[in-house]
């Protein structure tokens, strides 16, 4: 280590190792890289989320009072498409599967840092396009793009928010086989496929979903922009196109993809219910296998976001067979975090706070899932706030809530500081208490039969008292959301100095410094432990402040 | 620029100047380049499979439209642009081989070569593209496609699907064709650091990586050209 400290008599980090923008914005380190997708993406988090509290407020009261109808159509379309393509799909794998796969696996980078630069300048190409389109009046398709709504009756930016999609999409393709690369290739001498942590699995079955479904969005973009340009009729029935294979195609990716926000969080949950259970996980094998066993089969059931499209029963019925089989291996790690924690020495620090919310907000998200794979319940249902209702338990109850567990833990790594723990844990209340607010009284709204996309209800209006309720938690919601960012930057500067291994958890990134050399680890590591030795490891997690 | 202890530690005695710092040995970077170039191949095939898909649809649906499109194609030109491209994929195998073998003007000549015949399927290309435009096939306001389905003198041409093949066709070749403009791109820059001997037995990964593209593109064309150009072709 003494080569490596500098004249001031500070440690050199990857940190203090160059300043200046420059060796900001053309460095090819992937920690700097995650820190930059960390800023960008929360920049969107929260303009997505100021989308979503203008909805709210909206529906406030029974009548479209606060905006017009086609302004809340922008609202909710940019809401969409700003929350699933600029924050959900590289949340988590560009900011902490960038900065934690190589420390993870014993490499000192990923496979092609250049291309991972690469890839955080495309993603800022697309959030460009993406806040051009949004400052030049918006969206109004519903994030879907559904054609020919697209491409002939709407008169707004649809050719920039495609091409903004279509650029993001291919930031995240270029993550994803940086991330398939590094994990075939740069292992450290022992880590074998049987000792790497379920992140690095996770993030493994969520690269080959972004490899294999993003291309196939990117290709129907560009037929719909070349429709839209040229008149042509790929998707247009009334030029002989056909709508239903544009929901097809758009499917195809757009299902799986939902499988490229929630595995990375399955990935981080596993780690830290493991750490602060200080336990082994429970079948490892079935855990990791059950990963790469949704991505397999979450390409198989994309038609049922169309079973009132018109589709043939016949395969509406295999689609919703083929919908159930997504349960198993996802009630498999449900039942195995509840195992891994079965008699384990649990403290309720705050990312293991946050994990319980996943666990048991991912199964209410799962089980509602059932519901509408359900032929006859999801007519019932289709296009209603019990949808809405569904997919945010999965996606800010089950993601939101795993990026966030994963933030506050591995915190101390990337930052070198430990954030207030009363805070954190403050934060994580009330980011669980808004959320069941905000969307519980939407599943109860959706079976009365409130439809989605709807500015106004003014016709019903016993619909308001559950739709106050939900306004109201979404501004908690908001509180819990905007705490951490503050006393994450607040601990930058202020926070305590945290320890190499603040947690006493297993794994390689805790060997290396908090925060990390440039190049990761001062020797090669090698490899001669299981993943999840918690049985070798002795200590408890130390008690916070 | 402080020097780290791994800058030092993992490094073999023979230097190679293009073994990147973040790898510990020349195989191993060569291997990630590879499987790095065979996903992004996945990825390609998944981006043109969107549109077989949809052409393989309309096909089904329209098949005697897209037979009629199909016959207004010159197969003379898009199959010497086939025998162009086949002949491009030998040169750019004779240049990796060049490599392995160490011959460095052998690898100029060959890149160069390769370079030539993209650029002549590109202009044969054009033409196709100008005899389409002037004969009135480009999907748009002036787009008229008259005649009658092959084989069914009585049945008339239906335009709209029609332009749906023509749609295809041209989306399709022009998404192939920028990949040949890509691939034509990369390789000026590889002949450029081969005209500067930097590519031999010891070091060829980016000739052998670009070759793999290029052949790629190449069986892309492979498929495009009977599925475009030989449709009902007997009638």
């Amino acid at each position: 280590m003494a080569t490596a400290v500098v004249e001031t008599g500070e440690r050199e980090t990857y940190l203090n190792r160059e300043y200046g923008i420059k060796s900001w914005l053309l460095t090819v380190d992937h920690k700097r890289i995650a820190l930059l997708y960390l800023a960008s993406i929360t920049l969107f988090f929260f303009i997505g989320g100021f989308f979503a509290l203008l909805i709210r407020l909206e529906l406030l009261t029974p009548a479209g009072d606060l905006v017009q109808a086609d302004t809340y159509n922008k609202l909710f379309t940019m809401h969409g498409q700003v929350m699933v393509f600029f924050f959900l799909i590289p949340a988590v794998p560009a900011v902490l599967g960038n900065f934690l796969i190589p420390l993870m696996i014993g490499a000192k980078d990923l496979a092609f840092p250049r291309i991972n630069l690469l890839s955080w300048y495309l993603y800022i190409i697309g959030g460009i396009l993406m806040l051009y389109t949004i400052l030049a009046g918006g969206v109004d398709t519903g994030w879907t793009f559904y054609t020919p709504l697209s491409t002939e009756f709407l008169n707004s930016h649809v050719i920039t928010a495609g091409l903004a999609v279509f650029v993001a999409g291919f930031s995240s393709i270029l993550t994803g086989l940086n991330f398939v690369v590094t994990t075939h290739r740069m292992r450290a001498p022992g880590m074998t496929w049987s000792r790497l942590p379920l992140f690095v699995w996770a993030h493994y079955a969520t690269s080959i979903i972004q490899l294999l479904g993003t291309p196939v969005l990117a290709i129907t973009l560009v037929l719909v922009v070349c429709e839209r340009l040229f008149h042509l009729g790929i998707f247009n029935p009334s030029l002989g196109g056909d709508p239903l294979l544009f929901q097809h195609l758009f499917w195809f990716y757009s299902h799986p993809a939902v499988y490229i926000m929630i595995l990375p969080g399955m990935g981080i949950i596993s780690e830290i219910v493991c750490c602060f259970s200080r336990k082994r996980i429970f079948g490892y094998q079935a855990m990791a296998m059950a990963l790469l066993g949704i991505a397999v089969v979450g390409f198989l059931v994309w038609a049922h976001h169309m079973f009132v499209a018109g589709i043939s029963v016949y395969a509406a019925i295999i689609f919703s067979l083929l919908s159930y089989f997504v349960a198993v291996p996802s009630a498999i790690k449900v039942f195995n975090w509840t195992a891994t924690m079965y008699k384990g020495s649990i403290t309720y620090q705050t990312p293991m706070l946050y994990a319980f919310g996943f666990v048991g907000l991912f199964t209410i998200g799962g089980l509602t899932g059932l519901f509408l794979a359900s032929l006859g319940v999801d007519i019932h249902v289709t296009d209603t706030y019990f949808v809405v209702a569904h997919f945010h338990y999965i996606m800010v109850g089950g993601m939101v809530m795993a990026y966030l567990a994963g933030m506050h833990f591995w915190w101390p790594k990337i930052s070198g500081r430990m954030y207030p723990e009363g805070w954190g844990r403050l934060a994580a209340l009330i980011v669980f208490l808004g959320f069941n607010l905000t969307f519980f009284p939407q599943f109860i709204l959706g079976y009365m039969g409130m439809p989605r996309r709807y500015w106004d209800y003014s016709r019903a209006p016993e619909f308001q008292i559950l739709n106050v309720l939900s306004t109201a938690g979404a501004t908690i919601l908001a509180v819990g959301y905007l705490l951490p960012m503050v006393y994450f930057l607040w601990s930058m500067r202020y926070g305590k100095p945290a320890p190499d291994n603040p947690w006493n958890a297993a794994g390689l990134e805790w060997t290396a410094p908090s925060p990390p050399t440039t190049f990761n680890f001062d020797q090669q590591p090698v490899v001669s432990w299981e993943a999840y030795n918690y049985d070798e490891i002795k200590q408890e997690v130390p008690v916070a402040q | 620029m402080h020097s780290s202890p791994l800058a030092t530690a993992n490094q073999p005695a023979h230097e190679n100047p293009a073994l990147l710092h973040h790898f510990a040995t020349e195989e191993q970077q060569k291997n990630a380049a590879s499987l790095g170039m065979w996903v992004f191949l996945a990825t390609e095939i998944m981006f043109f499979g969107g549109m077989f898909c949809a052409y393989l649809i309309y096909r089904y649906w329209y098949f005697g439209d897209f037979g009629a499109g199909s016959q207004s194609l010159s197969v003379p030109l898009g199959g010497t642009n086939t025998a162009v491209l086949i002949c491009s994929s030998l040169t750019v195998a004779l240049a990796v081989r060049a490599a392995q073998l160490g011959k460095p003007t052998t690898i100029v000549v060959c890149l160069i070569l390769t370079m030539l015949l993209g650029l002549v399927f590109l202009g044969i290309k054009g033409i196709e593209y100008h005899d389409k435009f002037v004969e009135h096939h480009v999907p748009g306001a002036s787009f008229n496609f008259p005649g009658h389905i092959p084989g069914h003198p009585d049945v008339p041409i239906n335009q709209q699907h029609a332009q749906i093949f023509f749609s295809l066709y041209f989306i399709m070749t022009g998404l192939h064709a920028l990949h040949m403009i890509v691939g034509v791109g990369l390789f000026a820059v590889i002949t450029y650091y081969a005209m500067r001997k930097r590519y031999g037995p010891h070091y060829y990964t980016p000739v052998e990586m670009a070759g793999l593209y290029w052949h790629f593109v190449d069986i892309i064309w492979i498929y495009l050209f009977p599925l475009l150009y030989l449709i009902d072709r007997h009638k």
